[in-house]
């Protein structure tokens, strides 16, 4: 039996299919998740995500610790309530895993970060803590459920719920940013490309807010939604598009590394420079298929004119698909960085073709690509 | 609870067979199969004059989730393949015992469906997979 959150037994009594997710029995749907996954796109949709670590960091020290422990860089949360997405990364420039963090104000910072991480990332934590003897405190927040309300219409419904001198701060929070409700920690954060609050509270009161948004019409969506929401919103998921042996300028993450300032040192910053300065080979890019099949983690994409060795162009598929949005099977591809627009992708030993496009998919609901 | 129709032969790896008039054997996967892969996609059928072993893998049936194998539950040569399910996979999800049927088969033998389990064997099978 895996561990649970404390809205297992409702997502079983809501007819929820259980499955293993990191140690974590969790919903994976309700009954359909191509149904749950439009609803989140067209309308709005809960998910538990309660199996994500939320970790507060409290002190005058940590704002210096963050500051060398991730590589984006924490000197751009300077107004209270913003927060960053990133990597923190190990010597050799790895990913350990990716997070959010929340700035509440220079003594509370807030990170969550991934289920099946949180031992060895708390431990990293900790250790980096004691090594650089940094001023501060690490607190794992075991007592906090989160419920992730996600799709246009799901501000609105969660600022109903929110107390009347509450409803309007919090729909005038911008993206990334977040704050204090009561006890409730709202954010207008998420991993579907829909607009959305991310909300964490104590842990006793997520059953109930969970039925009062049901009974508000807002679907219950499982693990397999929030998967295939997140492949057409573009977004990595750890330990499949990068992971410790493969750093975030050949997992589409360059973008929340900061190498500027340069004189900011973040553990991984000299084995990125070196990466940088030799030129990555690699890079992830998008994948539609062009014919009827199903695109997944590990096939082997191959650049037609190349034969099917491992020359330029080879790569493999980190995550993939059925895009219910699409209506066609999808995929993050790590490949050659010269990589042509035409590719086959083996599938069952079958070469099919496929077509590379940049990420994301879909966004506010909206196909971005040319089908 | 996953429907057992009482007028079909099944196998442990959840697959169905009907005896059609004609001789020929009817293949599908069961409910307790389709509820577990969840809302189907892609569905990989044989051809046409396909020789099957029995307990080889004849078909792919992929969800969003995943892709599974179907694997024969008799010998025999493939006459039909269920060309609807290409565009319209969901068939499986709606109508498993029905329309969403994988493909027809000459059996190599007349009693091969006698190896098969029995719905009562079947379902006990599902009983003590969930126990």
């Amino acid at each position: 039996m895996g561990r649970k959150t404390v809205l297992h037994d409702l997502h079983v009594a809501l007819g929820a299919r259980m499955v293993d997710f990191g140690g974590w029995d969790m919903p994976v749907n309700y009954g359909s998740q191509i149904e749950e996954h439009h609803r989140v796109r067209r309308e709005a949709g809960v998910f538990d995500v309660s199996h994500m670590c939320v970790v507060d960091l409290r002190g005058a020290g940590v704002r210096r610790f963050l500051s060398r422990l991730l590589a984006n860089d924490v000197g751009k949360l300077w107004k209270s309530g913003k927060a960053l997405y990133s990597c923190m990364l190990n010597d050799a420039g790895g990913v350990i895993d990716d997070l959010i963090v929340y700035y509440q104000g220079e003594q509370w910072w807030r990170i969550v970060v991934n289920a099946g991480t949180r031992d060895k990332d708390l431990a990293w934590m900790r250790r980096c803590a004691s090594e650089w003897q940094a001023e501060l405190s690490i607190t794992e927040r075991t007592d906090l459920a989160i419920v992730a309300v996600q799709g246009p219409q799901a501000r609105t419904h969660v600022a109903s719920l929110l107390e009347v001198e509450d409803r309007e701060p919090a729909l005038s929070l911008g993206s990334y940013e977040a704050r204090e409700c009561g006890l409730w920690f709202v954010a207008r954060t998420g991993y579907t490309g829909e607009d959305g609050f991310e909300v964490m509270l104590p842990a006793e009161e997520a059953p109930s807010v969970w039925r009062a948004l049901n009974a508000a019409g807002i679907a219950s969506c499982g693990l397999g939604a929030r998967d295939t929401l997140r492949l057409e919103a573009g977004m990595n998921l750890y330990g499949n598009d990068m992971d410790e042996s493969h750093h975030p300028l050949e997992s589409n993450l360059a973008w929340t590394v900061a190498f500027e300032p340069a004189d900011r040192e973040f553990v991984g910053r000299a084995a990125l420079e070196r990466l940088r300065a030799a030129g990555v080979p690699h890079k992830v890019v998008g994948l539609v298929l062009e014919e009827r099949g199903v695109l997944r983690a590990h096939q082997r994409v191959i650049v037609p004119a190349s034969g099917n060795g491992e020359d330029a162009g080879a790569g493999e598929i980190t995550s993939g698909s059925f895009s219910p949005t699409l209506e066609r099977s999808i995929a993050f591809a790590r490949v050659s960085r010269t990589v042509p627009d035409a590719v086959q992708v083996d599938i069952r030993g079958k070469l099919l073709p496929a077509r590379v496009v940049k990420l994301p998919f879909v966004r506010h609901g909206r196909i971005l690509i040319n089908l | 609870m996953s429907q057992v129709p009482a007028e079909l032969k099944y196998a442990k790896s959840h697959e169905w067979a009907r005896l059609l008039p004609d001789g020929r054997i009817e293949i599908g996967i069961t409910d307790h199969a389709q509820q577990a892969l969840g809302d189907l996609v892609f569905v990989e059928v044989p051809e046409t004059g396909r020789v099957l072993e029995a307990g080889a893998a004849c078909a792919v049936v992929e969800s969003v989730k995943a892709a599974s194998d179907v694997y024969a539950p008799i010998a025999g040569t493939v006459v039909e393949g269920n060309a609807e399910l290409a565009a319209n996979p969901e068939l499986i999800n709606q109508d498993c015992y029905g329309r969403g049927w994988l493909m027809r088969v000459q059996p190599a033998s007349a009693t091969a469906l006698e190896a098969l389990l029995s719905p009562e064997a079947y379902s006990a099978v599902l009983a003590s997979a969930e126990a």
